[in-house]
């Protein structure tokens, strides 16, 4: 009986110490930290350092946005985000990462016999597609290691006779290139390599990827062909930037030297000479781009 | 300046400022557990909670207090995110299915702050401040709580009794991790972290599509979230979010929040047992540990090795461009050796063997500095294997702090030891023998084993970042994991307190010749290889078949 009523006393303690600190930690502290954030100075951070024209909420400069058409099709008047994992892209209510691994290098190709089927590209293809895509949209070589140059990871699968990956080589398939397509290469240590066919078990096989001869510093910068960990970073490199300040100009119909000077204007490098990394924010460039330069079709 | 220099820079930074604030912050510690007067509002909080604050408890009454303490904190929390929909939104959205909740609650109460659910969508301002960050004060103060009645342990002779949990607990949330955090929230509100109760925000962007922005008092939690070593993150993308982390400062400061604390508690140590050079010791072990996982960590981030890191040129797949990868990665090697568990880049796509440094640094028992009081009481149990150790192999009386190690204290060391290895090995084979669960991966291979064992030990360690492919609000894991996380929590807890109780009732011995001298450089040397040793044999082949096999050929 005795133990009962102690230990009754002890959980009734803990529950009145739990509601203590809810009521000091949990209510009064986020409340008074909230009412210091109503300084001037603090109140626009506090409330998401929004961005507003004619007194209408446009974004907030912490937050990335897509510059592209209902289609995903970039609109080249403005410089482009990242690619993002956020949702459908750039979606502030599902921040998140694509959390693919360095060696996410086999896609899961398309099943013919499901109409519009697109299988699954894997961390690699997203890759080389985005380099591909971007290095012909900007009129430089997409070309990266361990890339096709039809955009997806250039990765075999090699059988051989004997056990363990010993023995006379067999067989070798592009697993990344669905039938029909042609190779990237034509044969392999003197086997014919062979297109993919969704649905054959490679598994047997040992996968290789294979450099090639791009490169080691391809001309679309990293941050162009890889997802941010948020989803919704809202800068670039300046190297980004200055791949697309050419086209963003044409479109416009002004001069390169101006579209580069809004983008000087933007740039920011290592704060204090060694945090971080230098970038742009993309959505205050393209803001500054609209009033300065407005675009019209 | 080029890539590593500024790299070596923001690190040099960091630990120049850890120095800097490991005496007084760690001789501050050690006044707010040691002084003899309660401070009026502490008086207050006693009153109303029904606690006698002179009682001074034995090792099992300090227990039980822990115990119920952290019971009624799973309990209230997991009845808050069943009824939080009634707050209205934003405040509280639809409830949370009773798996998750569980899950939640377990993980938040056990310093874990594992997270299947996305912050953004599952939970509303009321209980994200109410609920979750009221744990990640108590949770860190009930870590160091313990740790402070293990030293007692040492310091104190021929008694049965520890302490008093509820003046502890009271004293190190209202004294240390209250103000600081009140100081930091508002310098994150100035670097630009939000902190409102706005319904949320839909507007249309530059492109005619649309954005919803949701707000809440992000700050507020942020500041806590790093100091107290929890690591829940109010969005998903946790420190990656712009709002959680918007500019490269808030980013270095968030690192030296997540490390300060358990990197001067052992100057607290030193001070209560009135021997500086211990706590020195201590503090010498962890650094050298945490100094060289982060040069391996920035070496081979920066080597970008793999098929993916070399074809994009860096290994910035999952970083934020403001952050860059150095910084990143000194991130990622901070809140894997503490148990926080924070990400501002995601591990899942680091290098091979940047994510196994991860792993490793949570199998080394995060004793580098680790968690909240978690990492001090850690490492003391490793030292008090070593002495055991050194005894055995040079022939020195196993004394530590003048307390005989005997049968009883170094089967409490043994038991605490082994308490984790075996949840997290045990917890993968299983999940891996299962398909359904297996089927839980994002990546295949090696890469997926990773991501399970990656899951157990941070389960088991109480960390709480994840290979964040993996999907894990499932039944089978959302219960395990949440039971995992419970057991590596309080089965050492318990352990350690009955180490420090057993020390207490010692009589101290003087030193004699044969005492192995603990503050010199050879006990540094000696302790550092324990617990390296100690892990990387028990968790060797779990990374050869994971990180190793993916990252070597």
């Amino acid at each position: 009986m005795r133990t009962i009523v102690n230990a009754l006393r002890q959980y009734s303690a803990a529950l009145r110490m739990l509601l203590v600190f809810t009521v000091i930690c949990g209510i009064a502290y986020p409340l008074l930290i909230t009412a210091i954030a109503q300084v001037p100075g603090l109140k626009t951070r506090a409330d998401g350092s929004l961005i507003k024209i004619d007194g209408k909420v446009v974004g907030s400069k912490l937050i990335g946005q897509s510059f592209t058409d209902s289609d995903g099709n970039p609109l080249l008047q403005y410089f482009q985000s990242r690619p993002s994992s956020a949702g459908d892209g750039y979606d502030p209510t599902a921040s998140s990462a694509s959390n693919l691994g360095p060696e996410s290098i086999v896609d899961i190709l398309p099943d013919p016999s499901v109409k519009d089927d697109a299988g699954t590209q894997r961390l690699l293809t997203e890759v080389c597609s985005r380099s591909l895509a971007i290095g012909k949209l900007y009129g430089v070589s997409g070309a990266r290691p361990f890339c096709t140059s039809s955009g997806v990871g250039a990765v075999l699968a090699v059988f051989y006779a004997g056990p363990g990956y010993h023995g006379k080589i067999t067989r070798v398939v592009s697993l990344n290139q669905a039938a029909p397509a042609t190779p990237f290469l034509a044969t392999y240590h003197g086997v014919k390599v062979v297109d993919a066919k969704f649905g054959e078990d490679y598994s047997k096989g040992k996968v290789v990827p294979i450099r090639g001869d791009a490169p080691s510093h391809p001309a679309v910068p990293a941050d162009a062909v890889t997802g941010s960990g948020s989803g919704l970073d809202p800068e670039i490199s300046p190297a980004y930037a200055e791949l697309q300040e050419a086209s963003v100009a044409k479109t416009r119909g002004i001069s390169v030297a101006q579209v580069a000077a809004l983008v000087a204007k933007f740039e920011k490098g290592r704060d204090l000479g060694f945090l971080g990394e230098a970038r742009v924010n993309v959505l205050q460039l393209n803001l500054a781009l609209d009033k300065q330069y407005p675009y019209s079709k | 300046m080029n890539d590593t220099w500024a790299g070596i820079i923001f690190l040099g930074t960091l630990i120049g400022a850890l120095v800097l604030v490991h005496k007084p912050l760690g001789d501050y510690m050690a006044r707010a557990v040691m002084g003899k007067r309660h401070l009026a509002v502490e008086k207050g909080v006693y009153k109303l909670g029904g606690i006698d604050s002179e009682a001074d408890q034995t090792w099992s009454g300090y227990l039980r207090s822990v115990l119920a303490f952290s019971f009624v904190g799973v309990l209230f929390l997991y009845l808050f995110l069943r009824i939080q929909q009634h707050f209205g939104h934003p405040y509280g959205v639809p409830t949370m299915a009773a798996g998750q909740a569980f899950n939640t609650a377990a993980s938040f109460v056990t310093n874990t702050n594992w997270q299947s659910y996305s912050g953004e969508s599952a939970l509303g301002y009321v209980v994200q401040m109410a609920g979750l960050a009221v744990q990640n004060f108590v949770s860190a103060a009930v870590g160091i709580a313990v740790a402070i009645a293990l030293v007692r342990g040492f310091t104190r002779h021929k008694t049965d009794r520890l302490g008093n949990f509820w003046v502890d607990l009271t004293r190190i949330s209202l004294r240390v991790l209250l103000p600081l955090s009140i100081l930091f929230a508002i310098i994150f509100v100035g670097g630009g972290m939000i902190e409102n109760f706005h319904h949320y925000v839909t507007y249309k962007t530059i492109n005619g599509g649309s954005q919803t922005l949701t707000g809440g008092p992000v700050a507020s939690q942020e500041a806590i979230k790093e100091l107290g070593t929890n690591g829940g993150g109010f969005y998903n993308a946790n420190s990656a979010h712009p709002f959680e982390n918007p500019t490269t400062w808030t980013n270095w400061l968030e690192i030296f929040l997540l490390l300060c604390i358990s990197f001067s508690l052992p100057r607290t140590f030193g001070v209560m047992v009135g021997d500086k050079r211990q706590g020195r010791a201590i503090v010498a072990v962890m650094a050298t540990l945490a100094i060289l996982s982060v040069g391996a960590m920035l070496v081979v981030q920066g080597m970008h090795h793999g098929t993916v890191p070399t074809s994009v040129g860096a290994s910035a797949e999952g970083t934020e461009q403001r952050f860059g990868v150095p910084d990143s990665a000194i991130f990622a090697t901070g809140t894997t050796l503490t148990s926080t568990g924070a990400v501002n880049s995601f591990h899942d796509s680091y290098t091979s063997l940047g994510g196994a440094m991860t792993l490793l640094n949570m199998m080394l028992g995060e004793v580098a500095p680790g968690g909240t009081g978690s990492g001090l009481y850690g490492i003391l149990v490793l030292a008090v294997l070593t002495v055991f150790v050194a005894g055995l192999m040079v022939g020195r009386t196993p004394e530590y702090l003048g307390k005989k190690l005997g049968g009883r204290e170094v089967k409490f060391a043994s038991l605490y030891l082994l308490t984790t290895p075996a949840l997290v090995l045990v917890g993968t084979a299983v999940a891996m023998a299962l398909p359904g669960e297996r089927a839980s991966m994002l990546n295949s291979g090696p890469h997926g084993l990773s991501e399970v064992l990656y899951a157990f030990t941070s389960a088991g360690n109480n960390n709480g970042s994840a290979f964040a492919g993996i999907s894990v609000n499932t039944t089978f894991y959302n219960g395990v994991l949440g039971v995992i996380m419970l057991l590596g929590r309080f089965l050492p807890i318990v352990f350690v307190l009955g180490l420090a109780g057993s020390l207490a009732r010692q009589k101290p011995v003087p030193a004699s010749e044969g005492t192995l001298p603990t503050h010199r450089l050879l006990f540094v040397g000696m302790l550092t290889g324990v617990t390296i040793i100690v892990v990387a044999l028990t968790y060797f082949p779990a990374l050869a078949l994971g990180p190793l096999a993916e990252g070597l050929h």
